[in-house]
């Protein structure tokens, strides 16, 4: 079988699981976020927080109790990195220094999970569990109940409420996260990866030195790590560390993981607004965007343009020979068109065009299929964007799913797009502007410029994957790329959450043949269009002088 | 004053029952408005719009650039920066200038009148005390004015007493003179209108300063226009366009000063310096990509939007109301005047048994000869068209005596030679033939009942001749639906927009002519509390409605409609309450508002499409133009082949400043609208205005890089 068949078969069968999954785990997710029954662990925890479960949040309160979980949340981390060595299970690791632990606080809160340390030589097992894995947990929940509160706005009718946050966060947490990362790591454990406490084994290496090899409780976390869309390795090299990701079906299950919830949850959002047609259209649109980009990624690497791959026959630098080529490039397509930002093999190391790929990925805004949550919700605006145009085409004033697009909703939805693109490219500018972060990148040229770029392009994303060649454990690179992730993560959640309760106040308008129809291919197809349009037009410049300069010859 | 006069300058009459069309552009106005578009450069006016405000900022920058570090090239671009600023300005001015030509002929109309005001307390019936002389601005609402033949209005108000014929045509431009009277649904004046005949008194209504015509001309000439919701979202997303846009353009400088360092062997250009790419092609990057084309045209659109309000003789008050017209969901037609002719006309004969048809006609014909009113005239006209039957003046009868209708006969006829005939009520006739010994059949009730329920309104022809009565037959009186009135309703329908028929019959006739109409729905027997609760009912429903309505008892509803459209005919109340006026009064002009009100958004959101689907050839242009000296590869993306990075950049620059001089008759005009579903008009418009906005700036830029190539300094 040739690599490329190979690589067909593995992405059919990856598309053939999620057609599978779609449905059930999507009206799962339904029943799950519109039921009124609390279970008893539930009720539990909002005993012990102070909840009352049943009492639902205007726009504005779901908002502050997202916010202040979340900065308890990176004090908590902080503060258990920076101590780690005064508690337990530290594995005699050093504390944190200050700038990495805000970078890695900031980081795993905001499901970013860039990591400017390397995960085996830092953090001790309690970090590593009661922090980084909770977190990988909660965040992924947050950007799920930002979503769910995001439809119930385009869902509910002439009301203030939008759901309440603790509820949203627990359900998602113990519902839908726990039950599937549980039987996730058994079959992880299966493929062979690690779980367990030992303390580093000393090995001789084939040269005479002497290597640590940390195990841990890698599997529990690495799946969690792909079903939040977190990313955050155990170890430096992420899953292309054999403990991580061990053997092919792994690779597979670890891609499967990443997908899942993102490709349901529009299932999820036809249930609630009454019309599965609308959830099969935004699952178009990214299945859309993400097959065109699995598609000349993968294309881009077998191509394996230059002289060593030539020579070689594959463009394998940088990825795991276990995995191949096309295995890879679709673990790098699958980890940047979400936020997951899990890496099995190195960006850096890709062909200039390949890199770009996986950058352009991100720059789309991760909506194809999008972080857990995070996905649904930038596709939506995505798509309240494309109905305004579109809807002043009929001749109507603009409305989607019933609800008027007026001027404090694409005020709304244009401050959230507005967002990440200033972050990355200002963030890309002041670096470059600056003699000493320059100093930062290993590579010369525009590699070397593609490398900084990448850089604010996965922080700002909230991906938080590294193409790597770039020196970012400095004070300068963690406290702006920690910026980069909160205000990535935050700013967009707080306009999607108002825009949630500015549409949660409409009383709907009937469709009708004037109505611009938001189930049909021509919309799926406008979306797709103006989506890539944006960003083609926001980053091309930049784009030139990094892999584009570097690429076309 | 002519009607003549009057219509000259812009106000071509409407087209009537045509598509929605609109003026042509004359290029001597383009020409005319020039000084206006120089005017317009004032940054204190210009900031309102702000995509065209950075568009100056940049042209004054790239000025002191230019003089500082003067090259032909730079001064090139400078002056086509400049003309950016000054097309865009050109659009508004033109679709202004429009205005102002209709303006100038109300103002015409309102000269200085003096009136004649009735002193101290009057009430109408009353004798008239004295009057004394004031000027027509002096007057305050509540005074009572006394106008005579030849004398003008003085202001807005309502007759309390008399009955006038008066000429409009200052406003509405029509020259035929209208009755207008004390009480009723037809004693509004309007100040600036002429008194032709007869004295009347008016209770002025207006304020000062605020009369029909003053508003007229505010709205036509656009002063104090305000934005629309539609216009004021689209301004929202244009401005974050241009906001990522100038992040795009100002973070590029430190990535290309990079580049260039990397590359020490490349020679400085007139694109990219040690210093970075130099500020006059950075502020042709920024203006090429920011959305100048729809920002430059949509003040234009929304102008042009009232103006063609305006040439068919509707008024809106308002901006938001023709923007609330193209997202209405529910039409509230009144039956009689816009779904069918004014009256019941004749549509069939239906003899009794035994009785031949054409003896029928004629006794018909025979009985309506001296009756006037239009269901009598139109038996007449109906023998004549079906049966040939030669219309015969009364006077050719001389010895004939004419019964005349009453309340209490209930029908009419005439009495001629012995024989006797009568028409009208089916009840009131064959009371009329029993008493006389006659025995209709129940045939003849049958026939009666049929033509009742098919909606008509029967009317039965009796005669004694011989001293024998009997009855002839019946005559169907039928409301005539409008020509072309089904199919207006089935475009509405493709539009998505539902059509509902007010009118005050009975259930019966109401639903026969809503079926032959094609209306959605009907509300029979209504009264105005029916009409408001019906748009209330809608309008929980989410749906925007529009209707007209003339009569003071329309104000309620005419107010609640999200567009209410009065008749001029109407009173001021009806004008009030409404939020636009139609001046010909011609109720079936809410089916073309809709269209406008469409056409109004449709050709934002096509502008909007073009102007950002434009940027993507102009990436092809100034990318490869900056960079390729640093890194060669990049010469791949200079598909278009243009000549050099010079005459690429003004390439790109002049089609961004030519595209909005040529898109200013469509912008006026309004893009093309035919209504069908949602659907097929959004894939008409993206694959023109979409994929025509991807296509045709390759296709122009090129060309003009074919002429641009020659001028110096360009290589």
């Amino acid at each position: 079988m040739s690599p490329t068949t190979a690589g067909i078969l593995f992405i059919l069968s990856l598309i053939a699981f999620l057609v599978l999954t779609h449905r059930p785990l999507g009206d799962y997710m339904y029943r799950v976020y519109s039921g009124a029954r609390h279970l008893g662990i539930e009720r539990v925890i909002y005993r012990l927080i102070g909840v009352r479960p049943d009492a639902e949040q205007r726009w504005s309160v779901y908002a502050r109790s997202l916010l202040a979980f979340s900065a308890i949340s990176i004090l908590f981390l902080y503060g258990l990195q920076r101590l780690q060595d005064k508690l337990f299970l530290s594995l005699g690791m050093a504390p944190v220094t200050d700038h990495v632990a805000w970078n890695t606080a900031v980081s795993f809160v905001t499901n970013t999970n860039w990591q400017s340390y390397s995960g085996e030589s830092t953090m001790g097992h309690l970090v590593q569990m009661a922090g980084l894995a909770v977190q990988n947990f909660v965040s992924a929940a947050v950007g799920m109940a930002v979503a769910i509160a995001l439809v119930r706005g385009f869902a509910r009718r002439r009301t203030e409420e939008l759901g309440n946050f603790w509820v949203d966060l627990v359900r998602g947490s113990v519902r839908i996260l726990l039950p599937i990362a549980f039987v996730g790591a058994l079959a992880l454990v299966a493929g062979g990866l690690v779980q367990n406490f030992a303390a580093p084994h000393d090995v001789t290496t084939l040269t005479g030195g002497t290597q640590a090899i940390t195990g841990g409780p890698v599997a529990s976390q690495e799946i969690i790590k792909e079903l939040g869309t977190n990313g955050g390795g155990f170890y430096n090299t992420n899953s292309a560390h054999p403990f991580e990701n061990a053997v092919s079906w792994t690779n597979w299950l670890e891609i499967a993981a990443i997908l899942v919830i993102p490709f349901a949850l529009p299932r999820t959002f036809g249930r609630m607004v009454g019309d599965r047609r609308q959830g099969y259209a935004i699952t178009a649109v990214m299945a859309t965007l993400a097959l065109i980009s699995v598609a000349l990624l993968t294309s881009l690497e077998l191509a394996h343009g230059g002289t060593v791959p030539q020579a070689t026959g594959a463009a394998m630098e940088g990825k795991e020979v276990r995995f191949g080529v096309a295995d890879s490039a679709a673990f790098a397509a699958a980890t940047t068109l979400t936020s997951t930002g899990a890496v099995d093999s190195f960006h850096d190391s890709y062909t200039a065009l390949g890199g770009m790929i996986t950058m352009f990925n991100m720059m789309l805004g991760e909506v194809a299929p999008g972080g857990v949550g995070a996905g649904l919700y930038g596709m939506l605006v995505l798509a309240v964007i494309t109905v305004f145009v579109a809807g002043l085409m009929v001749g109507r004033t603009p409305e989607y799913l019933g609800k008027k697009i007026g001027a404090r909703e694409i005020k709304l939805a244009s401050m959230y797009f507005l967002v990440t693109p200033v972050l990355v490219l200002t963030g890309t500018a002041f670096a470059m502007g600056s003699p000493e972060q320059r100093a930062s990148m290993l590579n010369t040229g525009p590699h070397g410029f593609s490398e900084v770029l990448y850089a604010f392009t996965s922080a700002s994303n909230n991906n938080g994957s590294a193409f790597g060649g770039l020196t970012v454990n400095t004070p300068w690179y963690d406290v702006a790329l920690g910026l980069c992730m909160a205000l990535g993560r935050f700013l967009p959640i707080v306009f999607v959450l108002a825009l949630a309760g500015s549409l949660a106040r409409q009383s709907p308008v009937p469709a009708s043949a004037g109505t611009l129809p938001t189930h049909r291919p021509q919309f799926v197809g406008m979306v797709v269009g103006v989506t890539l349009i944006l960003v083609a037009l926001t980053f091309l410049p930049a784009l030139a002088l990094g892999p584009l300069a570097e690429g076309i010859h | 004053m002519s009607s003549q006069t009057l219509q000259a300058p812009g106000r071509t009459p409407a087209p009537k029952g045509g598509r929605v069309g609109g003026g042509l552009l004359d290029p001597r106005q383009l020409v005319r408005s020039l000084p206006a578009a120089f005017a317009k450069l004032n940054p204190v006016t210009l900031w309102r719009n702000p995509v065209m405000f950075i568009v100056e900022i940049g042209a004054v920058f790239a000025t002191v650039l230019a003089i500082t570090e003067p090259s032909f090239f730079a001064w090139a671009v400078v002056v086509w920066l400049w003309l950016t600023v000054v097309f865009a300005n050109l659009a508004e001015a033109v679709a202004e200038g429009r205005g102002k030509a209709q303006a100038a002929t109300l103002r015409a109309a309102k000269r200085d009148t003096v009136a004649r005001r009735i002193r101290g307390d009057w009430r109408p019936g009353s004798a008239v005390p004295a009057l004394e002389d004031v000027g027509a601005p002096e007057l305050a609402q509540g005074d009572f004015v006394v106008v005579e033949a030849g004398e003008v209005i003085p202001g807005d108000g309502d007759v309390v007493e008399g009955i006038a014929s008066v000429d409009e045509s200052a406003i509405t431009g029509e020259s035929a003179p209208v009755i207008r009277e004390s009480g009723g649904d037809r004693s509004a004046v309007t100040g600036g209108t002429k008194v032709l005949s007869d004295r009347i008194v008016v209770r002025i209504t207006q304020r000062p300063g605020e009369s029909f015509i003053d508003r007229m001309i505010a709205l036509v000439e656009g002063a104090n226009r305000q934005k629309t919701p539609n216009e004021i979202a689209l301004n929202i997303l244009l401005a974050a366009l241009t906001i990522i846009f100038l992040v795009a353009t100002a973070t590029m400088q430190p990535m290309a000063i990079y580049a260039k360092a990397e590359n020490p062997g490349v020679l400085d250009s007139l694109a990219l310096t040690a210093d970075g790419v130099t500020g006059i092609v950075l502020v042709s990057l920024l203006v090429c990509l920011i959305p100048t084309t729809i920002g430059a045209l949509l003040s234009a659109i929304g102008i042009a939007g009232m103006d063609r309000l305006v040439q068919r003789n509707v008024l809106a008050m308002s901006g938001r109301a023709v923007e609330a017209a193209g997202d209405v969901g529910t039409l509230l037609l009144d039956k009689t005047g816009t779904i069918t002719l004014g009256n019941r006309q004749a549509s069939e004969f239906v003899p009794a048994p035994g009785v031949p048809v054409e003896e029928l006609a004629a006794a018909a014909q025979l009985s309506s000869l001296a009756d006037e009113t239009p269901e009598g005239r139109s038996i007449v006209v109906y023998a004549k068209e079906a049966y040939g039957l030669r219309e015969r003046q009364p006077g050719e009868l001389a010895h004939a005596e004419w019964v005349p209708f009453t309340a209490q006969t209930r029908m009419s006829g005439v009495e001629v030679d012995g024989r006797q005939v009568r028409k009208g009520a089916a009840t009131a006739v064959m009371k009329w033939v029993r008493d006389n010994g006659g025995h209709p059949t129940d045939e003849v009730g049958a026939i009666v009942d049929a033509v009742s329920g098919s909606g008509g309104t029967p009317l039965v022809v009796g005669e004694i001749t011989d001293g024998r009565a009997r009855v002839l037959g019946v005559i169907h009186l039928k409301d005539v639906v409008k020509q072309g009135m089904r199919e207006r309703f089935d475009e509405m329908r493709r539009m998505g927009i539902r059509t509902v028929m007010i009118t005050g019959d009975n259930p019966l006739t109401a639903r026969a002519i809503a079926d032959e109409a094609g209306v959605d729905d009907f509300l029979a027997e209504a009264t105005p509390e029916d009409k408001l609760a019906l748009i209330r009912k809608e309008q929980e429903g989410g749906r925007l409605v529009a209707m007209t309505g003339d009569g003071t008892n329309d104000a309620p509803a005419l107010a609640q409609a999200d567009v209410g459209v009065a008749m001029n005919t109407g009173t001021s109340a009806a004008k009030e309450a409404g939020n636009m006026v139609d001046l010909d009064s011609n109720p079936t002009k809410l089916i073309e508002i809709v269209e406008i009100g469409k056409q109004l958004l449709i050709t934002r959101g096509a502008l909007t499409t073009f102007s950002i689907a434009n940027d993507i050839a102009k990436y092809f242009a100034i990318i490869p133009a900056m960079f390729a000296a640093v890194y060669p590869g990049l010469e791949a993306l200079n598909v278009m082949r243009l000549a050099s990075p010079q005459s690429a950049i003004l390439s790109a620059v002049i089609f961004n400043a030519i595209v909005i001089v040529a898109l200013i008759p469509l912008a006026l005009r309004g893009v093309r609208y035919r209504p069908s579903s949602a659907s097929k008009l959004l894939g008409r418009n993206l694959c023109l205005y979409g994929l025509g906005g991807i296509v045709v700036p390759f296709a122009g830029i090129k060309f003009i890089d074919l002429l641009v190539q020659f001028l110096p300094g360009m290589s």
